[in-house]
């Protein structure tokens, strides 16, 4: 099968949870004012305005956009904020691209609606039964599950959680969500950055929308990320031990080092030396890692990459 | 195809005397960054520099016209420089940030900037990535065993160390020259090599290295829009002296014999690891 298949496969029939979720048209999107009006990501009072008035000239055909939700579980909002980071290429995103049809913080949504993307922030406490209700009613409601961050990939510091804590002492198990759900495409990275979110944003959407070239390419680029969604939910900076340099496959490059988060990692003649009681399990060395995954498919465009996803941000 | 996109390719090297006395061949490298420094392009650049132990490299950022004098020089040996490019943004300040590397760091530089996994704000600074020829590296403990046990010469009286003509060559202080045939080097190469994909550093902006031209010139392969725009203005800086590449020897047709038998060779190996190794498993392949 090859990738487009697969991802169509992926995309468009594989989570038939529902039962009555089976169409696949294009949902119009429910438009959210607040965050279009909130301006800066900074100022995040939700300001409701009746939109009445209809920028005629400016508006594209809201099909065009894919419907987003954020969903935030046991994680710090750091990833939200790594998100927001993007300033006016978020802005963009958000009014080009897609709409965010539910998000706590930003959007005035009770329920986990119907959405193309869910981006999910943090890990799931199953001692708390509304997590559970929720990411498992995400799964249902979402086309595509994407795990946002290191608590939603592999639990990351919340690995480390053992419970005890006011007011909720009772909480002391915390899973990543593919230990729950099925989840299409990882972003791992304590936090991830601006950068790689709003990479797989503009890959999403061209998958989605775009026109066959650029469907091969998004999901050439998102293949890696789905891969490590397949692959597991836990992570360590013991993976560069054992899936790089135990394999002969490191060249001492230094990116590990340069991606964790906390300093685990220093380079000692040539190769990656983890401190292990310092690695908070976020992923992002063996992620960053040329050795882990390269498709020369993608690496070798990335001139016209680099340069179709800053067209794409242009406001 | 096995050199890449590019949009020329010429002989070249520095017409700074000072920066070819110390450089390995045309002083290319140490050339671009001080053009590039001096006419704001870049505020510093990664670099390999010198370290406690001889030929040990140890990654560094060079801001300055002499710190760049200091990296000058090949050093057969692991330099992590990619160790340092989110650090470099951040504690050195730098916004526009140059590079230089092996064809692999080159690659982890690339994929860096599209999946900037734990890459904060570091893929938009990248203003030039200049990579190197790389046939195989060592780890520097291999340097020991090769210069100090088959070359029976101390580390510390070395004054250049050099891979070419078949040859792993040994000079020391006092004029005394030391080859070792490369057939006896291969087993101390560094593993990661044996499944490298890349001879010339095809995803650099600009990517030099010696072989294809004479002592003391180099191969320039110019690649990137950016590294095209870059190239034009040193030259006409008058940084460069250039000819063009079919007017000298050995030429193009060697770079292009050394790249098909390195990619061959480590394709092969990237096959055996499928099969050689293992029974109803195999090895990881890294590249998908
Ligand atoms: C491990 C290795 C293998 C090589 N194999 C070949 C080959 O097979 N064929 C070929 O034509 N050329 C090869 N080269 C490249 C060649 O030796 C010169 O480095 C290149 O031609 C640049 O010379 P220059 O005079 O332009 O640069 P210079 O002005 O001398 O500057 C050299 C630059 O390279 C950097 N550098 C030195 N050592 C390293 C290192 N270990 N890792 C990363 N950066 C480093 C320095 O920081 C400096 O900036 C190899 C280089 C290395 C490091
Ligand atoms: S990132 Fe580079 S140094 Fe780290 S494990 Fe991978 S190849 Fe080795
Ligand atoms: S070593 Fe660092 S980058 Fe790797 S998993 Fe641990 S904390 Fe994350
Ligand atoms: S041979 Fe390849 S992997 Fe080894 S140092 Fe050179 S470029 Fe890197």
């Amino acid at each position: 099968m090859g990738i487009l298949e697969s991802l169509k496969a992926l995309l468009f029939g594989k989570h038939d949870v529902g039962g009555e979720k089976q169409d696949v048209k294009p949902e119009p999107a429910r438009k959210t004012d607040a965050v279009k009006e909130a301006g800066k990501p900074a100022d995040v009072i939700v300001e409701k305005k009746a939109s009445i008035i209809k920028e005629p000239k400016e508006e594209k055909p809201v099909a065009d956009k894919i419907t987003v939700g954020h969903v935030h579980m046991s994680g710090c909002t750091g990833c939200l904020v790594s998100f927001a980071d993007n300033y006016e290429g978020l802005l963009t995103i958000l009014d080009k691209y897609a709409d965010l049809v539910y998000c706590l913080t930003l959007a005035d949504v009770r329920h986990i609606p119907e959405m193309d993307v869910a981006l999910v922030e943090g890990s799931v406490c199953i001692q708390d039964h509304i997590a559970v209700e929720e990411i498992i009613e995400t799964r249902k409601n979402a086309k595509i599950v994407v795990a946002l961050g290191a608590c939603a990939c592999y639990g990351n510091i919340t690995r480390f959680a053992r419970g005890g804590q006011q007011n909720q002492p009772q909480h002391e198990s915390y899973l990543p969500i593919g230990d729950l759900i099925d989840v299409d495409v990882y972003i791992p990275g304590c936090a991830p950055t601006p950068q790689q979110i709003r990479n797989v944003c503009v890959m999403a959407y061209l998958l989605l929308k775009g026109n066959d070239e650029q469907k091969a390419l998004a999901g050439a680029y998102l293949t890696p990320l789905m891969n490590l969604a397949k692959a597991g939910t836990e992570a360590c900076g013991c993976d560069v031990m054992y899936n790089v340099i135990n394999q002969g496959l490191c060249m001492g490059c230094g990116s590990c080092a340069a991606a964790c988060p906390v300093r685990a990692i220093t380079m000692v003649y040539g190769k990656p030396q983890v401190e292990r009681d310092l690695c908070i399990k976020c992923g992002a060395c063996y992620a960053q890692c040329p050795r882990s995954f390269f498709s020369f498919d993608v690496v070798n465009q990335y001139e016209g990459i680099i340069d179709a996803i800053d067209a794409a941000l242009q406001p | 195809m096995v050199l890449g996109n590019y949009k020329q390719v010429i002989a070249a090297r520095s017409t700074d005397a000072e920066i070819l006395r110390g450089s390995q061949d045309g002083g290319i490298v140490t050339q671009l960054f001080a053009y590039a420094l001096d006419a704001g392009i870049i505020d510093g650049a990664i670099v390999a520099g010198p370290s406690d132990e001889p030929f040990k490299p140890e990654p560094m950022v060079a801001t300055t016209r002499e710190e760049l004098l200091a990296s000058r020089g090949t050093r057969y040996s692991i330099s992590p420089n990619m160790s340092l490019i989110k650090e470099v943004t951040r504690s050195y300040g730098l916004d526009k940030v140059g590079v230089v590397g092996t064809p692999c760091q080159i690659q982890a530089l690339r994929k860096g900037q599209l999946y900037p996994v734990g890459l904060r704000d570091v893929p938009d600074k990248i203003a030039l990535a200049i990579g190197i020829f790389c046939m195989e590296n060592f780890p520097y403990q291999s340097i020991i065993q090769l210069v100090e046990d088959h070359g029976a010469t101390a580390l510390e009286n070395v004054s250049k160390l050099d891979i070419g003509k078949g040859k792993f060559w040994i000079y020391t202080e006092r004029g005394a020259t030391v080859q070792i045939p490369l057939k006896v080097t291969h087993k101390y190469e560094q593993p990661g090599c044996h499944v490298c994909l890349d001879y010339v550093s095809n995803l650099a902006d600009i990517s030099t290295g010696s072989v294809g031209t004479p002592d003391g010139w180099s191969t320039v392969f110019v690649r990137s829009a950016n590294g095209d725009d870059i190239w034009a203005k040193a030259i006409a800086a008058g940084a460069f002296e250039t000819k063009p590449i079919d007017s000298v020897k050995p030429g193009i047709e060697l770079v292009t014999k050394l790249a098909t038998e390195k990619i061959t060779k480590n394709q092969q190996y990237i096959e055996d690891r499928k099969t050689k190794f293992t029974v109803g498993k195999e090895l990881r392949n890294p590249y998908i």
